[in-house]
């Protein structure tokens, strides 16, 4: 059967089977291998993208059934050169650590920040709930969805007060590097 | 060897400190957030094939007969291959990092649920997969051995008659300590506690599954393998020694691993089927596990079931501990240690204390479970030597009415005391145990904490606080005794300078995510000046990086970082001698100034490393001796492991009307001695510490009476979310090897070794109302329920 859906702002139309899974029409068919693969039961979120702007796990759902439809992925995640601020909060506050459930966790953060600009620690992990992370012990990834939040706070209202921007750096982390209290 | 609180370099942007240890961002990070990362299913070849495995549905069978034909004809597909066929060619059985031989496909009978019968090559995935369902197979089925306490009774079924001369299911008997001394200290001791505690079967679990990509060129005869392998080298070798393909023409390319966790070491029957298939079709092909296949057939961890016993005075002197460990190892031996070392480094279980005497007994069997037993962060069997002592340890206390901090505090090696040597043997390189454990405390708030502990008692509530202090031993090894399957464990590093003064180094060891490009570039920026992201570290590939063993046992640092530092001292050794002659002084009027070289008493005359690189690779005459170029390569064979330790504390909540235990505060505080990047180290203990509270509370490789496995897949392996762990609160201290050239020990698996006991710990002291003294892991809430009726129950 032919599909067409648009896939990071292009339409795409591909001849598929109609049992191929989304995850599988992303990686093997568009070569967007960013979406990862990392259980069959839909529990682990690793292939985590956006259908319409809602994150879903792409394991779950038919290609055929992404037709007429939007989606993105990690690889549409930045505008361009400039990284999503979610990107740069994983980067900046280590995220991640083999990266493999990196995307997955970005695209449920942004999607997140998208509808909660602000939010708390128990509502940024409740919304990873559906995800699984075996490097980062999770601890991390809410300091990196946080940062995203505050440096996205900041940088809207620099644009608003136009006033001099404050350092996102300075919440970085929480003021966390890893040290004694001592 | 004093213990001070560090000063932690903080930056944000990696080119505010340009040499040097601290905490620089991550060198790998920009592709992984782009979802540019290449791991190994993102490989696509040209005319790529793709390999699906058939798997036994029953733990014990005889094979009767496989049809293949009607699989042969379904669509798409290009080869279907049976055990017999690989027997044909040799290659139906494969050895094992245990000098055990492990099928390959099956040929005989099936010994595990899971196990590899058949293989099918097919266009595509769907297709593959399709083919698998119109293999027909004739199991005649035969009694499983499921509970590894009844493998050796009389009348047990023998897993292993492909054995020669094989009437049982013995797999090996190991002991260590001194037997008659230590049972002279229990004779005369005051006070004996022992404990029966299973380490139950768990799984790593890598959110990458394991896969590979195997290229074989006919025409020039050379195999290219993209695998999911922590020892690129290692398995290169073997390969060579299964296959027949010489060494030179195979090379082993890991890419970017989406987690190991020690279950990516073994050599595993997928990884030689697509080689199989590649040599067969003449295609390159693809063989991707799922994740149910990855947990029911992969090297599983754990599975101990352990009898401790703690002998002491009165007044809480700790004086000999003894145990006695059934280990439960699969139906065939597939455990990744070194070869003269079958318990893995378990002689470690009498942990962190100086005692007089020790000894331990192990009995290994077979059963019909998929083979493993070394993985999943534990350091050749250190978690369970460090659950068995913490936990025994934490009886004792008990038993005296002592706080279990200051019984251990009482018994601790003193800083004095190193190098110790164990009653078992294991040299400890350093240590100063308690200002670790006092910061803990401090961190905690401990006496604070036992007072809301005694109020919340008072009004029915159940609050635990638990302690677990360990050494590890990590850094396998001197190769005098260290080896997997005779391969010497030292690791290879090369650095080479680049004429405008940028570098590469290369490794023999693999990271999955432990940060090894940017530590790295960092070990070598700190040694010769160059900054970090000039240096390009290159691993993963047995064709461009020198010979190795590879990462696991948190070996990197030990072992590939003293190779890295020692590199590049002999780098700018001969930097020295090329400065000499620019600056026209002798070496001995030279200092080194981190990136330069000047004249003493003369700061004005100097020259950059990047000058010397030029130099050494430009025109114009170089001191009377010197080859052109800069780099160097050494392989590294340590002198001993090291030994970080740590001090954590756990406080849970249970609630006393479900049973759901709620891990609240998690506090760990670590030595790996010098700190090469205190965030990428916080981030290894953070995994580590969410390891412990999955295995602590939720998971478990369980089995049924007929061998059916419990556990194969993500519905019913749980493994914690972000909503079941609370933000660690991490701490450390700074004890270096006097051994290792920069100091610095390894830390990876410290988390996962010490967090369980302090879980466990915790969650028996939120239960002391009930007189509980003991329950093993899983502490489900059914389990805990049990246990706070008075019915804890082993859970295998």
């Amino acid at each position: 059967m032919q599909v067409t859906m648009t896939v990071n702002d292009v339409e795409v139309t591909r001849e598929i089977e109609g049992r191929l899974l989304l995850v599988h029409f992303l990686r093997d068919v568009l070569g967007l291998t960013g979406t990862h693969s990392g259980c069959d039961t839909s529990n682990c979120g690793t292939c985590v993208v956006w259908l319409d702007g809602e994150p879903v796990k792409s394991c779950t759902v038919l290609a055929a059934m992404a037709g007429g439809h939007e989606v993105r992925t990690v690889e549409g995640l930045a505008k361009g050169a400039e990284l999503d601020p979610v990107q740069q909060g994983f980067m900046q506050c280590h995220g991640l650590q083999c990266g493999f459930c990196t995307p997955g966790m970005m695209m449920t953060a942004r999607a997140l920040l998208n509808r909660n600009p602000d939010p708390s620690e128990e509502e940024i992990r409740e919304a990873i709930s559906g995800q699984i992370c075996r490097c980062t012990g999770y601890a991390t990834i809410v300091r990196s969805v946080r940062w995203a939040a505050v440096h996205e706070a900041n940088a809207a209202a620099a644009v608003t007060e136009t006033t001099e921007s404050p350092e996102a750096g300075e919440i970085d982390n929480a003021g966390q590097p890893a040290g004694s209290v001592a | 060897m004093t213990t001070v609180h560090e000063r932690v370099d903080t930056f944000h942007d990696n080119d505010q400190k340009p040499v040097g240890y601290g905490r620089m961002l991550r060198k790998e990070d920009p592709r992984f957030v782009r979802g540019r990362g290449r791991f190994v299913d993102d490989v696509r070849l040209p005319g790529m094939l793709h390999l699906a495995i058939l798997r036994s549905p029953v733990a014990h069978a005889r094979i009767l007969s496989i049809d293949t034909s009607a699989a042969e004809a379904s669509p798409g597909v290009k080869a279907v291959v049976t055990g017999a066929m690989l027997a044909e060619q040799g290659l139906a059985w494969m050895p094992t990092l245990s000098n055990d031989v492990q099928a390959v496909l099956a040929t005989d009978k099936v010994r595990f649920q899971g196990q590899e019968v058949a293989f099918v090559v097919a266009e595509d995935g769907y297709a593959a997969r399709d083919a698998l369902e119109l293999i027909d197979v004739e199991y005649d089925v035969l009694d499983p051995v499921v509970d590894a306490r009844r493998a050796l009774e009389p009348d047990a079924p023998v897993i292993r008659d492909d054995l020669e001369g094989k009437t049982d299911n013995h797999c090996f008997d190991w002991e260590t300590g001194d037997e008659a001394a230590t049972a002279a200290v229990f004779a005369r001791a005051d006070v004996v506690v022992s404990q029966d505690l299973v380490y139950p079967r768990v799984h790593p679990a890598p959110m990458e599954t394991c896969g590979a990509v195997a290229d074989f060129d006919p025409v020039d005869g050379k195999l290219r393998l993209w695998s999911t392998t922590q020892a690129p080298h290692a398995h290169r070798t073997l390969y060579a020694l299964v296959a027949g393909i010489p060494e030179h023409k195979i090379q082993v390319i890991s890419p970017d691993i989406g987690g190991g966790f020690g279950n990516k070491v073994p050599i595993y029957p997928g990884y030689v089927c697509a080689i199989v298939a590649s040599i067969v079709t003449g295609k390159p092909v693809k063989w991707m596990e799922d994740r149910s296949e990855n947990l029911i057939s992969t090297g599983f961890a754990r599975d101990y079931i352990m009898r401790g016993e703690i002998a002491a005075t009165r007044d809480g002197r700790i004086l000999a501990i003894r145990t006695n460990v059934l280990a439960d190892h699969g139906a065939f031996n597939g455990t990744a240690a070194p070869v003269k070392y079958p318990a893995g480094f378990f002689g470690v279980f009498t942990g962190s204390y100086d005692i007089e005497a020790a000894y331990c007994k192990m009995t290994a069997v077979f059963t019909n479970k998929a083979p493993g037993g070394v993985a999943y962060a534990c350091s050749f069997r250190i978690t369970e030597a460090v659950y068995l002592v913490e936990r025994i340890v934490d009886c004792l206390a008990d038993e005296l009415g002592m706080d279990p901090a200051e019984l251990r505090l009482k018994n601790f090696i003193r800083p004095e005391q190193f190098p110790y040597t164990t009653k078992t043997g294991w040299v400890y390189d350093s240590g100063d145990y308690e200002p670790t454990m006092r910061l803990a405390m401090e961190m905690a708030g401990y006496a604070d904490l036992r007072r809301e502990q005694q109020e919340k008692r008072a009004r029915g509530e159940l609050m635990g606080i638990g302690i677990a202090f360990f050494t590890e031993a990590v850094g396998a090894g001197p190769r005098k005794n260290m080896d997997i399957l005779g391969l010497g464990m030292a690791d290879g590093c090369e650095l080479r300078v680049h004429p405008t003064g940028k570098a590469v180094v290369r490794l023999s060891v693999q990271s999955q995510g432990q940060g090894h490009e940017t530590t790295f570039a960092q070990i070598i920026a700190e040694e010769i000046g160059i900054p970090p992201d000039d240096i390009d570290v290159v691993h993963g590939d047995t064709d461009n990086t020198p010979f190795g063993l590879g990462t696991y046992g948190s070996r990197s640092t030990p072992v590939s970082g003293a190779a890295a530092a020692l590199v590049a001292r002999k780098v700018r050794d001969k930097a020295r001698i090329i400065a000499s002659g620019m600056l026209e002084v002798s070496v001995a009027d030279l200092e080194w100034d981190k990136g330069s070289f000047r004249v003493k008493g003369d700061p004005g005359k100097s020259v950059t490393i990047q000058d010397i690189a030029m130099r050494a690779h430009g025109a114009g005459d170089l001191p009377e001796g010197v080859e052109g170029g800069l780099e160097a390569q050494i392989c590294y064979n340590p002198s001993n492991l090291t030994y970080p330790h740590g001090a954590y504390i756990c406080v849970v909540d249970i609630d006393p009307g479900t049973a759901q235990v709620k891990v609240r505060r998690f506090i760990a505080v670590d030595d790996c001695g010098t700190r090469i990047n205190p965030m990428i180290i916080e981030g290894q203990v953070h995994g580590g510490l969410a390891d412990g509270v999955g295995m602590a509370l939720m998971e478990m490789i369980a089995f049924d009476e007929d061998g059916n496995c419990l556990g194969a897949s993500l519905m019913d392996y749980l493994i914690p979310t972000a909503l079941e762990v609370p933000d660690w609160e991490t701490g450390f201290t700074v004890t270096p090897s006097p051994h290792h050239p920069i100091g610095a020990k390894g830390v990876g698996e410290s988390a996962t070794v010490g967090s369980p006991p302090a879980i466990v710990n915790a969650i028996v002291d939120a239960l002391e109302p009930f007189g509980v003294r003991h329950a093993d892991m899983p502490l489900t809430p059914s389990r805990v329920w049990d246990a706070m009726r008075g019915n804890a129950r082993p859970p295998i």
